[in-house]
């Protein structure tokens, strides 16, 4: 069974003119690794985010979110608990405002399965110090508070936080974007070696090609709500099915660009104000016709690969080109 | 150890405070106009003899600063001279009167505290209509005085309902707890919308925190959510406000004290205030600054136990 | 990122729409009240003091509009000219503490050093005495008359402004344009009068707006006690005071009045200086 599968879900939210999410299917296998890659606002939080039901107020929901085979959207508030204690868990961006600065470390690990009567006190507290032990960090933590330590020490804290359950499934929100780069390198390392020692499915979400590269099996390209592009890590970022990966890829993200950008493409993503027809990218894509802005593509396969789908209806110029268009 | 040292400190810039204080107290009676002696004789005409026996009598010849000094030394000593309209030790009449005084503050504070917290609670946690109510609820309650409440309460629940007494202190606690329940609530009714108000407001930006998203993402149950990551996490603010609230309970006490005719230390400094009788006046009015300090004093030695992140000495507020 | 700006509590806008119409009305209270305390001498029916102890405790008549007192003394004549003393007084204190407050304040932050910490010393001791207090204090020492409590209050309310201006004066005196002026040959006297004072008197302002409601408090408080307002002079607190005898016989009108006046005053003064705060916090964000 899937750790995580997202079918055709559109999320809307009051005040705009179209969906936020717009059909998005994602699956996310167990013991996989799925990168999400996406500029701000392109809907990849909330992708991630709906997988805990985390939903922005006022959101109406379509479509399926399974996780462990149970249906996100639609389970009542105990299973809900019962999945957010035990089955799916997150890992925040920022580490430093993820913590109560007024609670203790050890009170921030065991309280999600104390709360909840999931385990005693004495096993939860047991747990956390095998799991602040496998993340490197030594039992004098626990009574610690979060102001006493690093933003790459409390990061390795939210990751065995969210391993406190034993879920199947882990999302990762930008996890090193808060982080200084020694301490990324070791998060993400980290992260790897957990997946398969605990066998849980990794939905990383990132707006970082070569770190989408460097850990996944599979890569998900979003633009504006909808998924561009989706397969095997290696085959996209050689062969980019759908023109707005091959722009990115030809664009790769400075070193002294502001954090939680991608580099520059001309042109703006569209408002959500405005009502899209046709393509979302059409308005800033070279190969744009005039079928792109009245037909939305649907995913299409590959010819050589039917696990490598791309959103476009000009795929096919793009056939075997390399990225550096 | 660092406690210890910063308490000394704070003991010691409080006792600097306190002495300032002193100055202002007894300097403020020394610039009246007309000679002390006239007050004595309340517009009486006195032979020159009665005069110098005055005079003689509270040293009233001797320079300013001898005064002040000889003033202070008994003062510290528990001393503060005899009171000129009760003809007895104004440590005396201030022992009598006191304990209704604290108990009245006591109560209130009370009061404030519980529906303070509650109201602020309810108010950011609902949201919609139910907040909106509190809003216009409190901001009438900080609109009105306390002795304006204390009228209407009088009016209504003394005299009109006659389910509570319309003066007086009452004897034995529990009479006095009957007795001064009008005059807490009046005393409170003020600082209720206050206390709501900070409440509400520390807990709204908690609220707008990231860890509280990320409690619930971990199906910590929402009562605890709040309890544990909203609600305490504004606690520092509602210290830092309880030295307000203390300080403001004090000083009314004048108004709703003379309103009931309690005869505590508020009504003392009242009664004392249009006789003139200037040693009550000093010693009421030093008593209700150290209640004050000391109040700040603990408010602030308490504000490390509930944020870890203040270390001794720093205080948020002032940022 | 997109999620923290849908994250926000969505009850904020409709909040400040609903309290919209607060402020309108808080708005046309302020103007009544102040409408009637400039026209109060044309308005007022009788003589606030003339005596008909016939009618002594009697209810709203064509006569008497809003009844009388207990001292056979009109209430809605006592109620308009009390308007003037408890206005007034307030704007004293107000006036004073700015006025002191900006002066003190602007020399604590544009000299710094000794005076500086000279000046926050004696704010901390200022601060320690609860206004009420220190106004008790120095009635107690002058006697009879509103001079007395207003300044002390104005005295009480001084640290909050200074306060505040030192603060903001230590921000403006780091930006750019008093460098300029400076390197003119601007002496600091004109930089501070012509621009510095002018660029922080809103935010100084809206905080003496909010002090109003509470020096109204404060001095309603006051009268009540029947400490500075001259006793033949018609006031509010003062008119609490007289209602509480009313009350106890029973006749709780001329009581209810005052309180009422009162407190639709400071509730209308708050809300228009908490509202004016906020705009001012929202368009100078410091």
């Amino acid at each position: 069974m899937n750790a995580l599968e997202i079918r055709g879900l559109r999320l809307r939210l009051p005040g705009t003119a179209r969906p936020v999410l717009d059909g998005v299917d994602l699956t996310v296998a167990a013991g996989e690794t799925v990168a999400l890659v996406g500029e701000s606002g392109s809907g990849k939080t909330l992708t991630s985010r709906s997988a805990l039901r985390l939903l922005p107020t006022g959101a109406t929901t379509e479509g399926r979110v399974l996780v462990d085979g149970q249906d996100v959207l639609t389970m009542d508030a105990a299973h809900l608990r019962t999945l957010r204690t035990r089955k799916a868990a997150m890992i925040f961006q920022d580490p430093r405002a993820a913590t109560n600065p007024l609670r203790r470390i050890g009170d921030f690990l065991t309280e999600s399965v104390t709360l909840t009567k999931v385990m005693t006190r004495a096993a939860a507290t047991e747990r956390a110090t095998e799991l602040l032990d496998a993340v490197g960090l030594p039992a004098t933590v626990l009574d610690r508070y979060p102001g006493q330590l690093s933003g790459g020490q409390l990061q390795r804290v939210m990751i065995a936080a969210a391993l406190m359950g034993d879920p199947t499934l882990l999302l990762a929100d930008e996890p090193t974007t808060a982080l200084d780069v020694t301490s990324q390198a070791e998060v993400v390392a980290l992260l790897d070696r957990l997946r398969e020692r605990f066998g849980t499915g990794l939905l990383f979400v990132t707006h970082d090609l070569g770190l989408a590269a460097a850990i996944s099996d599979r890569v998900c390209v979003m633009y504006v709500g909808r998924i561009a592009e989706t397969g095997p890590a290696d085959t996209l970022f050689a062969h980019p099915r759908h023109p707005y990966t091959a722009a990115l890829l030809a664009a790769p993200p400075r070193l002294d660009a502001p954090a939680g950008r991608l580099a520059a493409i001309d042109g703006q993503p569209p408002d959500l104000r405005q009502e899209l027809t046709g393509c979302a990218f059409a308005a800033r894509c070279r190969l744009a016709t005039d079928l792109c802005r009245t037909r939305a593509p649907e995913p299409v396969a590959a010819p050589a690969d039917p696990g490598h789908l791309a959103a476009c209806h000009h795929s096919e110029l793009l056939e075997g080109s390399a990225a550096h268009a | 150890m660092n406690f210890l040292r910063f308490a000394a400190r704070r003991l010691l810039e409080m006792a600097a405070t306190l002495l300032g204080a002193s100055f202002v107290v007894y300097g403020a009676m020394y610039l009246a106009p007309g000679s002390p002696a006239s007050f004595l004789l309340s517009g009486r005409s006195a032979s020159p003899a009665a005069l110098q026996a005055i005079n003689q009598q509270y040293h009233l010849d001797d320079p300013f600063l001898v005064r002040y000094l000889r003033w202070l030394g008994q003062v510290v000593r528990g001393d503060f001279g005899r009171s000129i309209t009760y003809r007895t030790d104004v440590s005396t009449v201030l022992a009598d009167r006191l304990p209704a005084t604290l108990l009245l503050v006591a109560m209130a504070l009370v009061i404030v505290l519980a529906a303070g917290l509650v109201l602020g609670w309810i108010g950011a946690v609902r949201g919609g209509a139910t907040d909106s109510t509190i809003l216009v609820t409190t901001t009438l309650a900080i609109g009105t005085p306390s002795f304006v409440a204390a009228v209407l309460l009088q009016g209504v629940f003394a005299v009109g309902l006659g389910w509570f007494p319309s003066s007086g202190a009452g004897e034995g606690l529990g009479d006095m707890l009957w007795h001064l329940t009008l005059p807490a609530i009046a005393l409170a009714l003020y600082l209720i919308g206050m206390l709501a108000r900070v409440t509400r407001s520390a807990m709204l930006e908690a609220l707008d925190g990231d860890h509280v998203t990320v409690a619930r993402s971990r199906g910590v149950p929402e009562r605890q959510v709040i309890g544990r990551h909203v609600f305490r996490n504004s606690l520092g603010t509602v210290l830092t406000t309880s030295g307000l609230i203390v300080s403001t309970l004090l000083v009314c006490t004048i108004l709703v004290e003379s309103a009931f005719s309690i005869g505590g230390i508020g009504q003392l400094l009242e009664l004392s205030t249009t006789t003139k009788d200037f040693p009550t006046v000093q010693a009421v009015s030093l008593i209700i600054v150290a209640l004050f300090m000391v109040v700040n004093l603990v408010v602030d030695l308490l504000h490390p136990l509930v944020d870890p992140r203040v270390t001794l000495g720093s205080r948020r507020n002032d940022a | 990122m997109s999620a923290t700006a849908l994250t926000r509590r969505p009850g904020f806008g409709r909040l400040a729409a609903a309290r919209a119409p607060l402020h309108l009305i808080s708005l046309a209270v302020v103007a009544l009240v102040v409408a009637a305390a400039l026209l109060a001498p044309w308005l007022a029916p009788y003589d606030p003091n003339q005596v008909d102890l016939g009618a002594a405790l009697a209810g709203p008549s064509a006569d008497h509009l809003l009844g009388v007192d207990a001292a056979g003394r009109d209430t809605l004549a006592r109620l308009l000219l009390g308007a003037r003393t408890s206005l007034l007084g307030p704007l004293g204190v107000v006036a004073f503490s700015t006025l002191a407050g900006i002066a003190v304040g602007v020399v604590a932050g544009w000299r710094g050093g000794w005076l500086d910490s000279a000046l926050s010393r004696s704010t901390e001791l200022v601060f320690a005495f609860p206004g009420m207090l220190l106004a008790v204090l120095i009635v107690a020492v002058s006697g009879e008359g509103l001079l007395a409590p207003v300044i002390a209050l104005a005295v009480a309310y001084l640290p909050y402004v200074s306060r505040l201006t030192r603060s903001l004066v230590l921000a403006e005196r780091e930006r750019p344009y008093v460098a300029a002026h400076r390197v003119q040959g601007h002496s600091a006297l004109q930089i501070c009068l012509r621009h510095v004072v002018p660029n922080i008197a809103p935010v100084v302002l809206a905080q003496s707006a909010v002090n109003f409601g509470y020096a109204l408090m404060d001095l309603a408080g006051l009268s009540f006690l029947g400490l500075g307002v001259p006793a033949l002079t018609p006031d509010w607190g003062r008119m609490v005071f007289d209602g509480q005898t009313a009350i106890q016989h029973g006749y709780p009108l001329s009581a209810i009045l005052p309180c009422l006046a009162i407190v639709l005053t400071v509730v209308a003064f708050n809300v228009v200086g908490e509202r004016w705060a906020d705009q001012v916090a929202r368009r100078d964000p410091r």
